[in-house]
């Protein structure tokens, strides 16, 4: 394989691997946010256990994370350094502003989030669980802005030659900012991140249901996960309509690619479920009528511009786009469904015969978690053949230097290593549900016994 | 000197990396010295000594990452690519230090522990020689083609001055992470610590008097700028007496202080790093026109100085609250069921 694809392969992989990681810690920040504000002012102690018991996944997964993002900042420098001196002046900023608004702020706090409890009073760490979710929704602020702008760059930038070498500068940085696509996809990304936080709760108090254990708290983590779960997943259907139709706007072509639209079409039909056939350009499939004109464009006879209309060069992979695309939306839909069914049925209490319910509940969590790599996948491979949108295509921005066994090296390391790592999160996680909530935590000691206000 | 943003984000560039090594650096020497220690106790006491801290002290490196990449992009690109198996390798070894710690007393097995307890010593270890190694050859300088690009391989960056600074960098951190546990602990523990952090300041002046006639003896550009600026030797200076320091505040039972002046040795020394490069940020050898400066490889004047408002804004919150933190866990360190 040559340095490009390798090159590729190693950014993707080791992207949706770390990528595993942050929605979780986005999510599951949000929950601790939740159930440590309900302690502080119901005073219910089975709060305080929920919420220490949580911390503890949440520490887990937030150490992955964090040991996996630091390889993500590298591997612009390292692979894709042509990319790096291009953008840097834009790009760059964004990544920037990220270390110094997001990652100190999760980071700092989630000293006294984790280690504090004893040692700051009540309201104090309520505060910094506050501030690492914070800390935890900025970081995916600016990294979904820079993306965005290499989706949709906008126009807050300028091609300028810099001795001798075209690069592209920031004009207006709020441009840059609030770029065509960046808002509507950081709410899109920020719903899947809920989702994902939300579903682990679910799925491990539905496996202590099924296994008639610490009842009362997985009753109480079910109730605040499956609430947060079936408003973020109807969120979600509204942010991917609105992202959908961002695309449409933006990058027709992607549009194109994700539904297999080869002709431009008036009163174009929405494929729900299909294949592509790429070579003869058809794409067989379940079909409603004049839907995609309706979604895309808010009108069943608008016209949809088909992958006609840009030259064979410049046309993302089809059937990759497509299958992710649609994998990630139908996995949208049937976690509304779950959550929707959990929700009812434990609001009129019979959620708890209903075992199989609960077994879906359980591996709920895989939900999310596909549905987030699938989207980026589609995402990403929609933005193809560019690495910006329009202005720098993927081998333009290649580290000129690299040599292709160097990068199989690396790739073959990361590989290894990561598959170790994961290993080991799922065996200490597992760990983790098994030992189950702490009951000392049922009963706060020392600092965290003194009555708040009587 | 002229004065304007470039130089302003020289100096914000080199406050990051120097904060990064003057606070994951005794993050670092207390991974280098765990070993030495075979008690589990102690060595959870040692873990959890960085345990609140050791995670935001790394995000100083990643944000002077994401600041050399937007302020100076063709630094950024140029070394990172010309880095590459370097750069991974301590990727690999900051990545088994992190999960090291946070796996390591999850698991009540002897095998379990001494696993991932080599994991954290080996990344630490490694990690410090890399940083070392890198910043080696930036001081001897790397073979840069017209396009700027690095022109050299593996292994030539592997010279015996950039190892020895590598080994200098370790000892330094050793040294440094010595003392902040002296700092942290009691008893026993604090007693070795204490041994330890003296091997570790003869072990550093040794590599550190090595280094300084190897540059003054093998690395002409660095030397003549010592020669042409003889006050940089009083920045050398400040470095010997706050080492020298570190002994006497021992001495008087003042373990706060002698890590606070083994913070103002690493500073000093990262600022004579600095002074000494200026305004190069990547030296070019054999080509010295090819070398990376703080004006061709920099980003727009526009986009310096929105990062500039951006760092105005963020740098002072992050102070603050990194003070505050710093306080919340001051003390020596208690083992609790939260712990490590």
């Amino acid at each position: 394989m040559d340095v490009l694809t390798l090159s590729r392969i190693q950014f993707g992989a080791t992207a949706a691997f770390h990528y595993l990681y942050p929605p979780l810690s986005i999510g599951l920040g949000l929950m601790l946010v939740i159930m440590e504000g309900a302690w502080l002012k119901t005073g219910n102690t089975l709060y305080h256990q929920m919420a220490r018991f949580w911390t503890r996944v949440f520490a887990l997964t937030f150490a992955i994370g964090v040991a996996t993002g630091i390889v993500m900042e590298f591997e612009f420098g390292t692979n894709w350094a042509a990319y790096s001196r291009y953008v840097g002046d834009v790009f760059g900023s964004a990544l920037a502003a990220e270390g110094i608004f997001a990652f100190f702020l999760e980071s700092g706090f989630l000293a006294v989030l984790l280690f504090g409890w004893d040692k700051v009073s009540r309201k104090m760490h309520f505060f910094s669980t506050c501030m690492v979710c914070l800390g935890a929704h900025f970081s995916a602020v600016w990294i979904i802005v820079a993306n965005s702008w290499m989706q949709t760059p906008g126009k807050g930038y300028q091609i300028v030659t810099h001795n001798g070498v075209a690069r592209a500068e920031i004009t207006d940085f709020w441009q840059l900012v609030f770029n065509p696509s960046s808002m509507e996809r950081l709410f899109h990304t920020v719903c899947g991140a809920w989702q994902t936080g939300a579903f682990l709760v679910v799925s491990v108090s539905a496996w202590y249901l099924l296994k008639r254990r610490n009842m009362e708290f997985a009753r109480a983590s079910l109730k605040v996960g499956l609430s947060v779960a079936l408003v973020a997943s109807l969120l979600q259907a509204v942010s991917g309509h609105v992202s959908a139709q961002g695309v449409a706007k933006n990058q027709p072509a992607k549009l194109a690619a994700f539904e297999g639209l080869y002709q431009t079409t008036s009163n174009a039909p929405l494929t729900l479920l299909g294949w592509v056939d790429e070579k003869n350009e058809k794409v067989f499939g379940l079909q409603a009528p004049e839907m995609l004109s309706f979604l895309a464009h808010n009108d069943i006879h608008a016209t949809v511009t088909g992958l006609d209309e840009f030259k064979p060069e410049d046309r993302p992979p089809v059937q990759a786009s497509f299958q992710f695309f649609h994998g990630m939306v139908g996995i949208g839909f049937t976690l509304i469904a779950i959550a929707a069914l959990g929700f009812l049925y434990f609001r009129n209490g019979t959620l708890h015969e209903r075992r199989w319910l609960l077994w879906i509940l359980v591996f709920s969590v895989v939900g999310p978690e596909i549905a987030n790599q699938l989207g980026w996948f589609a995402a990403e491979v929609g933005r193809q053949p560019w690495l910006v949108y329009g202005v720098l295509r993927t081998p333009q921005g290649l580290s000129a230097i690299l040599k292709a066994n160097v990068v199989l090296t690396s790739l073959i390391l990361f590989t290894f290593i990561y598959f170790l790592l994961f290993a080991v999160f799922i065996y200490l996680l597992n760990d983790k549900i098994q030992h189950g909530p702490d009951d000392a935590d049922l009963k706060p000691a020392g600092k965290l016994a003194l009555p708040e206000k009587k | 000197m002229h004065f304007d943003l470039n130089t302003v984000w020289f100096v914000l560039v080199g406050v990051l990396f120097a904060g990064y090594a003057m606070l994951d650096g005794f993050d670092l020497g207390i991974g280098a010295l765990h070993l030495f220690t075979s008690k589990d106790e102690e060595r959870r006491v040692m873990i959890n000594a960085i345990g609140p801290v050791w995670d935001g002290n790394e995000v100083w490196l990643v944000t002077g990452g994401g600041a050399l990449f937007a302020a100076f992009p063709n630094v950024y690109a140029t070394v990172f690519s010309g880095f590459y198996l370097a750069l991974f390798l301590l990727l690999a070894a900051l990545i088994f230090r992190a999960v090291a710690i946070e796996f390591r007393s999850k698991r009540p097995e002897h095998w379990w522990r001494q696993t991932w307890d080599i994991g954290f010593a080996v990344g630490s270890i490694l990690s410090s020689l890399l940083i070392g190694v890198a910043l080696g050859n930036i001081a001897w300088g790397i073979p840069i083609d017209e396009h700027g690009e690095f022109a050299g391989t593996f292994l030539g960056l592997l010279k015996p001055y950039p190892l020895l600074v590598g080994v200098t960098t370790v000892a330094l951190f050793m040294m440094h992470g010595a003392i902040y546990g002296v700092m942290k602990t009691e008893g026993a523990l604090h007693d070795k610590l204490r041994g330890w952090a003296m091997n570790s300041i003869i072990f550093f002046v040794i590599c550190a008097t090595m280094l300084t006639m190897a540059t003054l003896l093998y690395v002409p550009h660095m030397a003549a700028r010592v020669r042409d600026n003889p006050w940089l030797f009083s920045v050398a200076l400040a470095n010997m007496l706050a080492i020298a320091n570190i002994p006497r505040e021992f001495h008087h039972g003042n373990d706060g202080k002698a890590f606070l002046s083994s913070c103002a040795a690493i500073i000093t020394l990262m600022a004579l790093f600095a002074l000494n490069i200026f305004p190069n940020l990547v030296y070019s050898l054999p080509n010295p026109e090819n070398s990376l400066n703080i004006h061709n490889a920099a980003s727009s004047p526009k986009t310096l100085g929105i990062m500039l408002v951006i760092a105005c804004i963020g740098l002072p919150v992050v102070l603050a609250y990194t003070v505050s933190i710093y306080w919340i866990f001051r003390g020596k360190v208690k083992l609790d069921r939260m712990s490590y």
